[in-house]
């Protein structure tokens, strides 16, 4: 793979290029080390990219390849964004997102603020809060249907044991007004580590010498707490909120492991709707179109956010 | 001694101490059930209300890694007295071995796939890196922002192409299918990463090498290289996981041959019903390697999982 | 010169011998879904092995990803699978499209006859199109929704006069579906011995076919049809008529009133965990289950009773399960999985496949004077087989089936809408499938 695409790369270049590659001039190398890595990146995502543009204005469907293919023009995607449950879909991805990032922002500078405490053994236990986000997101969200189970599952006993409510009295993913609250919950879990720990990364950078300064100037702790660690913790906040918004847009394995997208449609994301489309009904150049929409809206919002994240940080 | 104004007063410690460690308790609690339903019977996995205090059993890992068939009485006659310790424990449930499991295969997938993907992204990463590191490579900050903006998209979004290219190509369900594909979203967070690592290494290691009459491709290889293993290493280890623990394409591209643990362990069953000690086997196998990892990656998960955007 | 010589000698003699060898002894693989009866078969065929001389292979899937992933290979024209046994629904596409070798001039040639199977099983499992003698597959499993119930919880004395008191008659196998409904609305949120029980684990699934294989038992037997008898495709007033919408009513309430906390999602497996662990007095499950409960050490060994779906106003009808097996028309191995076919539908195997806890549905087996008595579930078995009704098997299958989890569960389970516009939303997404499809 790596062989042939320099191959192609210097068959393609100007002779003058191709004779420095082999002389490996400086120039010669930054092609040569940059080349495959492009190369590879084009054939695996760009290319697919514009192919789905294409086939987001045709009716094609892979299960039915002896069909004619017909040119739609943008009845998908008109169909798309007049089709009322692909708006419930939407307004489920954004309970999701919104309420993820709220938990997990409390939770993880909470969490942080009291790390950087800096009590005896405290890498340990950082350690042991970091581990459910490096596991496999379908495997904890298999899991947790069997936690979630009222009648054998772990979490309603312990919900049971603080509050005094009968476990078997609700039901996390099978109620409708529980399950997009379940999914939050397992995504917290599972997450919460992750705005921890650049909270302490933000935490740490702020020198001693300010607090100092600002003790001089008998300035009460919560008046330090909100006019010096908040300002200078944002920017790490709000890098942690882009981070946590982009994977939770595109949030997949968790969810369909855990719910399905049940019960009926109420914790169906975006893109368990978009696998159905694609891989169920195998509606190819339909969900085509919807794949685009949701690229065009993720890097809408993503390129919004980091303006206002390079405001923040210039303050 | 000297007394700090910033330094947290003995009481707030203790404090702050016992929440986090609460948190932690309550946070590994799941994992723990994980952990314990390995070591249950089928019914104590599933017995309601939950067991916390069990008897111990292998029958899950046994299950874990068998074939198993409910035994009838002549087919017992024939099998004769089980001889070996896994024989008995599958007979005590009233089954016989048939073969082995598919776990194993699926577990060397994984590790096929993982260590593939990463070996040949570290080469591809590390070449770019240094290029846009050292060299004025045209457009470059352009090409950096398209090399981490692959990463923003839904992999089921971009499955769809994906699939008709890899059927046509033939990579469907296969293991270079997979590498490549883990390799093309794995470079992104690599190539930022290790051009992080590697701007830290200054310039003038390399110039008086150079200057000592090693080529620019000798240098890198004899000077920059072992300078940033460490950055390598850990770069190495964070594609390693994603790949390890990779859902969306493993479940959309492959099947018979090239299927990954991820995929496979949800779907486990017994002689009837989910195999939940086996599923909880399967999943605390696959979880150690990620917690070892976990252990070995603490000085440099942050800059990991931030892209590099962060450094403690 | 002479080591290059001697390298291409061997290597050639090896593919000679390779070659030679592979005309006789072929490596064949079976396609089916991972469960208990795949081990069993397994197991069974190793009988063959031994025989023929080939080799059997195994690919075997969840059900829960069986039908995408096995259509997907059959419509890619794969060359994984040289046998299929493929879900009954699936019929239609694999004769229609050319997936399935059809295999009339093999029976006949070998003196494999359909009249020796039980019939439903030959309407479901190998004719295309159905009621005409055009065969593509041979029935393999038979199997069908039924329910299971805590034998040992009905005989217990002070539940019967608990029963009695409330309900007028005895606390015993229902006669109908409304009289299974009260009895699971009798046991929801009872104490025994000491543990809160529930009434009912029923079919809710969404992800694949699970709810439609459970709310189906409901509606055959209150008067759905799939279309009209006269009329091919002529979904309005038979699919939703009113019979339907009362079926379709009469599941909610079963699952609003009588099922376990968080059934909200639950199939075969779920139901299992549920009943063997002790959480429900009923459960409803395709027949494939019953040797397990039998064996099991909790809920086996005569403390579970067996009984066919009970009728509604409009008869009794039970979802039709199993499946027949099919050889891959992309397999360049037919000769060897005809070969197969043709060891498997021998009566002394079928008579092991049932003792290994496989449904054969040979007459010669399940007629056998012994079967009824072989085990407890066998006449239940039989009872059931003969009230079997099945879902579409047209080549559109997976779209119809889409369509109908959608609508069902959505109203059942997440209570949108009314059963009425459930039906009628459905009878749009079917006329639509059939429209693309060209039908009507």
């Amino acid at each position: 793979m790596t062989d042939t695409s320099i191959d192609k790369l210097a068959r393609a270049t100007p002779k003058t290029v191709a004779r420095r590659i082999k002389g490996l001039s400086d120039r010669g190398i930054a092609w040569l080390f940059v080349a495959p890595t492009i190369f590879l990146l084009l054939a695996v995502n760009i290319f697919p990219l514009i192919w789905t543009i294409r086939l987001s204005f045709t009716d094609f469907r892979v299960n039915r390849p002896n069909r004619d293919v017909e040119w739609v023009g943008l009845r998908n995607y008109e169909r798309i964004l007049t089709d009322p449950d692909i708006w419930a879909t939407m307004q489920a991805t954004a309970h999701f997102l919104f309420w993820t990032i709220v938990f997990q922002v409390l939770i993880g500078f909470f969490l942080a603020f009291l790390i950087n405490k800096k009590f005896k053994g405290n890498d340990l236990w950082t350690t042991i809060i970091v581990f459910p986000m490096m596991l496999s997101p379908a495997v904890v969200g298999n899991f947790w249907t069997f936690l979630y189970q009222p009648q054998i599952g772990l979490f309603n006993y312990v919900v049971a044991f603080f509050t005094g409510v009968d476990p078997a009295s609700f039901s996390m993913i099978g109620s409708v007004n529980l399950a997009p609250w379940a999914i939050v919950i397992a995504d917290t879990w599972m997450w919460s580590p992750f705005v921890m720990l650049i909270c302490l990364a933000g935490l740490r950078s702020i020198p001693d010498s300010i607090y100092e300064a600002a003790e001089c100037d008998r300035a009460s702790k919560w008046r330090q707490f909100w006019t010096i660690t908040v300002p200078m913790v944002l920017p790490f906040l709000m890098l942690a909120v882009l981070f946590r918004g982009i994977e939770n847009f595109k949030m997949f394995d968790l969810v369909v492991q855990l719910t399905g997208g049940g019960p009926g449609n109420t914790t169906t994301l975006t893109s368990i709707d978009l696998k159905r489309e694609a891989f169920e009904r195998w509606r190819t150049g339909y969900s085509s179109a919807y794949a685009v929409i949701l690229f065009v809206t993720v890097f809408g919002l993503a390129s919004i956010y980091v303006k206002a994240l390079n405001k923040v940080k210039e303050r | 001694m000297s007394y700090s104004i910033t330094e947290p007063g003995k009481g707030i410690k203790w404090v702050a101490g016992i929440l986090v460690v609460c948190y932690a308790l309550i946070t590994i609690a799941p994992l723990l059930w994980i952990i314990a339903t390995g070591f249950k019977s089928g019914p104590d996995s599933i017995a309601y209300p939950p067991k916390v205090v069990f008897e111990p059993t292998l029958e899950g890992y046994v299950n874990l890694f068998t074939d198993r068939t409910r035994a009838t009485s002549d087919m017992l006659e024939a099998a004769g007295p089980p001889e070996t310790w896994y024989e008995q424990i599958a007979r005590d449930q009233g089954t016989v071995i048939t073969g082995a499991s598919r776990y194993g295969e699926r577990f060397l997938n994984s590790i096929i796939i993982g260590f593939g993907s990463t070996a040949l992204c570290m080469i591809l990463g590390t070449a770019a890196a240094y290029a846009f590191s050292r060299f004025r490579v045209p457009l470059k900050d352009d090409l950096l922002f398209f090399i981490l903006s692959t990463r923003m998209m839904p992999p089921i979004a971009v499955a769809i192409p994906i699939f008709l290219m890899f059927r046509n190509l033939g990579l469907n369900d296969t293991h270079l299918g997979m590498i490549l594909l883990y390799t093309a979203v794995n470079l992104s967070l690599s190539v930022w990463l290790l051009k992080g690592f590697i701007d830290e290494i200054p310039v003038e290691y390399e110039e008086a090498a150079l200057i000592d009459g090693y080529t620019r491709f000798q240098a890198f290889y004899k000077v920059v290289l072992p300078q940033a293993a460490t950055g390598i290493a850990s770069t190495a280890i964070f594609c390693l996981i994603f790949a390890w623990n990779e859902y969306a394409f493993a479940v959309l591209l492959t099947s018979g041959t090239a299927q990954t643990a991820p995929p496979f362990i949800p779907t486990i069953i017994g002689t009837s019903g989910k195999d939940w000690p086996a599923v909880a086997a399967g999943a605390t196998i696959f979880l150690v390697p990620v917690m070892i990892f976990t252990i070995l990656l603490r000085k440099h998960l942050l800059r990991g999982i931030t892209f590099g955007a962060v450094r403690k | 010169m002479k080591t290059k010589h001697l390298t291409t000698a061997v290597l050639s003699s090896l593919i000679a011998s390779s070659a030679a060898t592979s005309a006789l002894a072929e490596d064949l693989t079976l396609c089916w879904a991972a469960w208990d009866p795949a081990n069993a078969l397994v197991e069974l065929s190793k009988n063959f092995e031994a025989e023929s001389g080939h080799t059997m292979n195994f690919e075997f899937v969840p059900w829960t990803s069986f039908a995408d992933r096995m259509l997907n290979e059959l419509n890619s024209g794969g060359q994984l699978c040289d046998l299929m046994i493929g879900d009954s629904q699936w019929i239609g596409g694999g004769a229609e499209n050319g997936h399935y070798v059809k295999l009339n001039d093999f029976f006949e040639a070998n003196g494999i006859d359909m009249a020796d199977f039980i019939p439903a099983t030959v309407t479901g499992y190998a004719e295309w199109p159905k009621n005409t003698p055009n065969y593509y597959a041979l029935p393999a499993f038979g199997d069908v929704v039924g329910w299971t119930y805590r034998k040992d919880w009905f005989e217990r004395p002070e539940l019967q006069e608990a029963f009695k008191a409330k309900y007028g008659r005895e606390l015993g196998v229902p006669s109908s579906l409304e009289e299974l409904k009260e009895i699971a609305q009798f046991f929801q949120g009872r104490d025994i011995d000491g543990t809160t029980v529930y009434g009912a684990a029923i079919y809710t699934e969404r992800g694949s076919e699970g709810i439609t294989m459970g709310v189906t038992n409901a509606l055959y037997n209150y008067g759905f049809m799939y279309e009209n008898p006269d009329k091919p495709y002529d979904l309005e007033g038979y699919v939703n008529s009113d019979g339907a919408v009362a079926a379709l009513e009469f599941y909610k309430d079963l699952y609003d009133t009588a099922t376990p906390p968080g059934s909200s999602n639950w199939y075969m497996g779920e139901n299992i965990d549920a009943y063997k662990s002790g959480q429900v007095a009923l459960q409803m499950n395709f027949a494939f289950i019953w040797p397990g409960v039998e064996a099991d050490p909790n809920v086996g060994g005569g403390k579970s009773g067996y009984f066919p779906n009970p009728a509604g106003p409009a008869g009794q009808f039970a979802q039709l399960g199993g499946q027949g097996i099919s050889v891959v028309a992309y397999s360049d191995k037919q000769d060897a999985a005809l070969e197969y076919i043709q060891w498997f539908a021998q009566p002394e195997i079928q008579a092991k496949w049932w003792e290994l806890g496989g449904y054969s549905a040979l007459r010669a087996v399940v007629e056998d004077p012994g079967f009824a008595q072989s085990q407890p579930y066998a006449q239940t078995f039989l009872d059931s087989m003969a009230i079997v009704k099945d879902f579409w098997a047209e080549p559109a299958y997976a779209d119809l089936l889409l369509a109908m989890q959608e609508r069902v569960h959505n109203y059942v389970v997440a209570g949108d809408g009314t059963a009425k516009e459930a039906l009628d939303g459905l009878v749009r997404d079917w006329t639509e499938v059939f429209e693309d499809e060209g039908k009507i």
